[in-house]
């Protein structure tokens, strides 16, 4: 056994070690464990994907000294460790982004708490990722969700707050939806393991027992996560959460947190209840009607909203209907779409989130969206991160956003029934996606004029005044600090959207290969 | 099926109990009620997984005087899962109480309706 | 007519619809909150705040607003009325659909207490046959927890320690922290008269913010307590000592018996809320103080963490641990196990405690 194979394991224990840790350290060194730890777990991960290459298969790792029926087990491979990858880089620059943002909107005594909160989002992020057993899938899953509310509401403010409980209510009720399903599954296969269950789910529907009990396990399972990702209908508490978390958190939400979920579900329809068995019991078809309806309702929401960081919340529900749609379609060039996505929303949300941040700064903090014109001057690298960001997610050709749609089209020409509604969907929602968003980048381009130009001008000049007289939270050096922050997250985030969208051919063979192994 | 759910008549109580609790933890508008909710679902799912690990003439996993038969002993298994089912919900019903108690401090309403009327309020 | 809607609003009906829709707090008659004691020139200085939470009020408010919901002819009201009958309604249907689709399921599932059912397979066979030489825990439900599916328990102890890092979050009251709940729960009041002046708001007892109030209530705990009860202490006395033997008889054999570190330490954690409503904060935080509590979970989880890493680390590399099982039945037996439940128990026990601490005063 090479060494490398212990990595997965290594990495979800780093994380969750550098957590409890972090409750002794003080703020800033909580901070710098926690970014050492995301940048090691990547770099395994890395090593992880690596091994994975070479060897052409995946492997099983097991958690003690028992093999698989008996023992816990978790199971590395390409597709775990290019979403591994993925999802620490994402990290990284979320929290190198947003790290001056927290350090003045959580209190000062309560910031280890908050790192606390990333690390464990990350290990319970590796956890679902690699996870083998739908039982440890099932407490990862709560961590994420409590990591999560933790996130949310560690900037005390009232609306937050508000969202948080939120948040958790439908957090909750997904949790025990995914609960009792588990429950049920186990009661029909005896199994927690992914592949024993799988073996007796095969069994069972060979002999055609328990038909009822198998739909209903896969409706409860997959409605449960569809409710933890936003899916449309079970929406309305991602704009609150995205539009009032710090911008750290606001980025890990949105670009990780439901993605996990996700990528949790793809990994039971492969692994445990057999893609066949799902697509012939027509729950593929639900998600997929739920997907577009996301896909639209959505960008209409996003559309009616004034609110900059609420209009890229609501963006996300457009997203996330997008890859359940590419789910439903049930074909595996669907499904390589759907994984493709979930990649390119995590890098541009994160994308817009964090530059929003860098525009808000020279605007007056103000939530209307008309509060940025001409910010695209005031702060050239933020304008050009948010212009690439939403230009991704339009669809422009070079950017992630284009390869995304572009398979997504091809994978619908596949399944004849649905290649009419999917294509009209996409063709709709790109529309609509880029009157929200070509109308927030043609805000931040124009020249101020007149009375709003007046107000930004005035702001931006008191705000000069402000930085020479060095009151309040930021100091001019250290504004030049967060500006290299702000510019090192950008530009890495760039980086990433143009590397998803111009080498994308190796990255969606990956994911094919990856998706091949999971069966 | 009425015959089927006399047989399971444990697994029919706990699937009512899930059901009710389920409704109360997302239509309910007090959210002490709802947390109520919450634990009510939770507890209906431990009831199911005990109610599932449990076989007729059976003692508790408890290896007595050397026996080591499996027909002298219940499933472990739910008894594992339903084990740490509690400690996790423990730790959510910890977590929502806290968060409520900090938002009736704040808007002095328990009203989930209330509370995010007058969060809205508050904004503009 | 009038009658009867008389007869109608105190009938039990109508107390029990009332309370299942959450208008009226049965308890708001029953028990009388007693707001702490404050000096009348403090009161006068108190300033107004419209969301100020003041049980009274917010439950006078609520119910006039029913009131006013209830009256006739209003059509605003009338229309939220239907609103919330139609919200009943579908509440109800979907509450039965839900039990119904699930029903229909267990319908058929497999019997109830069969031995021939599918999830009394091999994999429980094994724990039962081969528990005991394998793991050393004559408790199979132990031995599977803490040795065969040992990373789902880690992570349920990570669950729990992650709840409590965000309760701390949101419920203890650190000294710049007070000064942000002010400002969020009092400072728009000031700001409407003007400026407000913090820092002599911000002096402990000073003119009514929560805040000050929160400090107030934590120098003076016993406010809400009975002062120096002599049953409740003597009672304490003899039963804090018996709960904690008895906590940590269920830790240690958690491997031989039914219990383990989770009840157990649930036990102790009782124990120390029991002494604590006794004897009052001065005398717990003699001996746990927020940095004990910090310093015995960080112990314990590293501890938890290492040896389980280090069983993971051998056994995925098939490597002997070396860990001697002993003789099973013996106190020391199960290889890890005893020592990883008593950690558990530490880590319950203080959570439990860090629980009550928190919620009552917002510290420990």
């Amino acid at each position: 056994m090479s060494f490398v194979q212990n990595f997965p394991f290594f990495s979800i224990i780093a994380a969750m070690f550098s957590g409890i840790l972090s409750s002794v350290l003080d703020g800033k060194k909580a901070r710098n464990l926690s970014l050492l730890v995301i940048a090691v777990t990547t770099g395994m991960s890395v090593m992880v994907l690596g091994f994975c290459m070479r060897t052409g298969e995946s492997y099983t790792y097991m958690m003690g000294h028992f093999p698989a029926p008996w023992g816990n087990e978790i199971r590395a491979g390409v597709l775990e460790g290019l979403t591994a990858v993925l999802f620490g880089l994402v990290m990284f620059f979320a929290v190198i982004g947003g790290m001056d943002h927290t350090a003045v909107d959580v209190e000062e005594s309560k910031q280890n708490l908050f790192y606390i909160m990333i690390d464990l989002m990350l290990s319970s992020l590796l956890a679902l990722i690699y996870t083998n057993d739908l039982f440890t899938a099932y407490v990862f899953v709560e961590i994420n969700t409590i990591a999560g509310c933790g996130l949310i509401m560690i900037r005390q403010v009232g609306r937050s707050l508000s969202s948080a409980i939120r948040y958790m209510i439908m957090s909750q009720l997904g949790s025990g939806l995914f609960l009792i399903g588990l429950s049920l599954l186990y009661d029909v296969t005896g199994h927690l393991l992914m592949s024993p269950a799988k073996e007796a789910v095969a069994e069972i529907e060979a002999a055609g027992l328990y038909a009822v009990p198998m739909l209903v396990i896969m409706a409860v399972i997959s409605v449960g996560l569809a409710i933890k990702s936003g899916l449309y209908p079970f929406h309305y508490w991602i704009p609150d959460t995205y539009g009032y978390a710090t911008p750290t958190a606001s980025a890990v939400l949105s670009g990780l947190v439901s993605k996990g979920y996700i990528f949790l579900l793809i990994k039971i329809f492969y692994r445990v209840l057999g893609q066949e068995n799902v697509i012939a019991s027509q729950m593929i078809n639900v998600l997929f009607v739920f997907g577009l309806a996301g896909m639209l309702m959505g960008s209409v929401h996003a559309i009616m909203e004034k609110d900059t960081r609420r209009m890229i919340a609501y963006s996300s529900v457009a997203q996330i209907g997008y890859i359940y749609m590419g789910i439903g379609l049930g074909t595996q060039a669907g499904m390589v779409a759907a994984v493709f996505h979930m990649f390119t929303h995590s890098a541009t949300k994160a994308l817009l989130f964090i530059s929003a941040v860098g525009l808000y700064e020279v605007s007056g903090d103000r939530k209307d969206y008309r509060s940025l014109v001409g910010a695209g001057y005031r702060n050239p690298l933020a304008g050009i991160g948010f212009a690439v960001g939403a230009l991704s997610m339009v669809g422009f050709p070079m950017l992630s956003g284009f390869i995304s749609k572009l398979l997504f089209a091809t994978s619908a020409l596949q399944s004849p029934h649905k290649m009419l509604p999917t294509i009209i969907a996409l063709a709709v929602s790109t529309v609509l996606n880029a009157v929200y968003f070509l109308r927030l980048v043609i805000t931040l381009y124009t020249i101020p004029s007149g009375d709003e130009g007046e107000k930004t001008r005035a702001f931006s000049e008191g705000q000069k005044l402000s930085s020479e007289k060095e009151d309040g939270h930021r100091q001019t050096s250290s504004r030049q600090q967060v500006i290299t922050k702000l510019r090192l997250a950008v530009v890495s985030y760039i980086l990433l959207n143009l590397v998803l969208g111009l080498y994308s051919q190796p990255i969606v063979a990956a994911i094919g290969k990856g998706l091949s192994m999971f069966a | 099926m009425g015959m089927a759910l006399l047989v399971n008549a444990e697994e029919t109580v706990s699937i009512i109990l899930f059901g009710v609790g389920f409704t109360m933890l997302m239509l309910h508008r007090n959210l002490i009620k709802k947390i109520m909710g919450m634990n009510i679902m939770d507890t209906a799912v431990y009831l199911f997984l005990a109610v599932k690990g449990y076989i007729k003439g059976r003692m508790v996993p408890i290896v007595t005087d050397g026996i080591q038969e499996v027909s002298a002993y219940i499933n472990p298994v739910p008894s594992g899962l339903v084990l740490t089912g509690i400690v996790v919900s423990v730790s959510t019903t910890a977590l929502m109480l806290a968060l409520t108690i900090r938002l009736y401090e704040r808007y002095g309403s328990l009203d989930l309706d209330q509370i995010l009327m007058r969060a809205k309020e508050e904004e503009a | 007519m009038s009658r009867r809607r008389d007869d109608y609003e105190n009938s039990r009906w109508r107390k029990f619809r009332s309370w299942v829709d959450g208008e009226v707090d049965l308890l708001a008659s029953g028990i009388a909150v007693q707001p702490p004691r404050e000096s009348a020139d403090l009161k006068d200085r108190k300033p107004e705040n419209p969301h100020k939470p003041q049980l009274e009020g917010a439950l006078d408010r609520d119910k006039a607003r029913n009131q006013e919901l209830r009256r006739k002819g209003d059509p605003e009201g009338r229309g939220i009325r239907y609103f919330r009958r139609f919200y009943q309604v579908m509440s109800v249907l979907l509450c039965l659909s839900i039990i119904f689709v699930l029903l229909w399921t267990i319908a058929y599932l497999p019997a109830f207490g069969n031995a021939g059912n599918p999830d009394n397979n091999e994999v429980s066979a094994r724990y039962i046959e081969r528990g005991l030489q394998e793991t050393g825990a004559v408790n199979i439900v132990t031995g599977m927890i803490l040795d065969y599916r040992a990373f789902d328990t880690f992570g349920e102890s990570c669950v729990l320690f992650i709840a409590s890092c965000c309760v701390l979050v949101l419920l203890r009251i650190d000294a710049a922290d007070g000064e942000g709940r002010f400002r969020e729960t009092e400072g728009k009041a000031g700001q409407a008269k003007g400026e407000p002046e913090y820092d002599v708001l911000l002096k402990p007892g000073a003119a009514g913010s929560v805040w000050a109030r929160k400090r107030l209530e934590e120098s003076n705990d016993r406010l809400y307590e009975p002062k120096d009860d002599v049953i409740l202490q003597k009672c304490a006395c003899v039963l804090v000592p018996l709960i904690f033997v008895f906590g940590i008889y269920i830790v240690l054999n958690g491997h031989l018996s039914p219990g383990g570190g989770f009840s157990g330490g649930a036990v102790l954690g009782s124990g120390l809320i029991f002494y604590l409503n006794a004897f009052g904060f001065k005398k717990t935080e003699e001996f746990f103080t927020e940095k004990v509590y910090r310093r015995l979970t960080l112990c314990a989880l590293t501890f938890y963490c290492m040896a389980k890493s280090y069983s993971f680390f051998t056994g995925a590399n098939y490597l002997k641990s070396g860990i001697p099982l002993g003789t099973p039945g013996a106190i020391l037996s199960g290889g890890l196990i005893l020592p990883l439940n008593i950690c558990v128990g530490l880590v319950v026990a203080c959570t439990m405690y860090a629980f009550y601490a928190l919620f009552r005063k917002g510290g420990m």
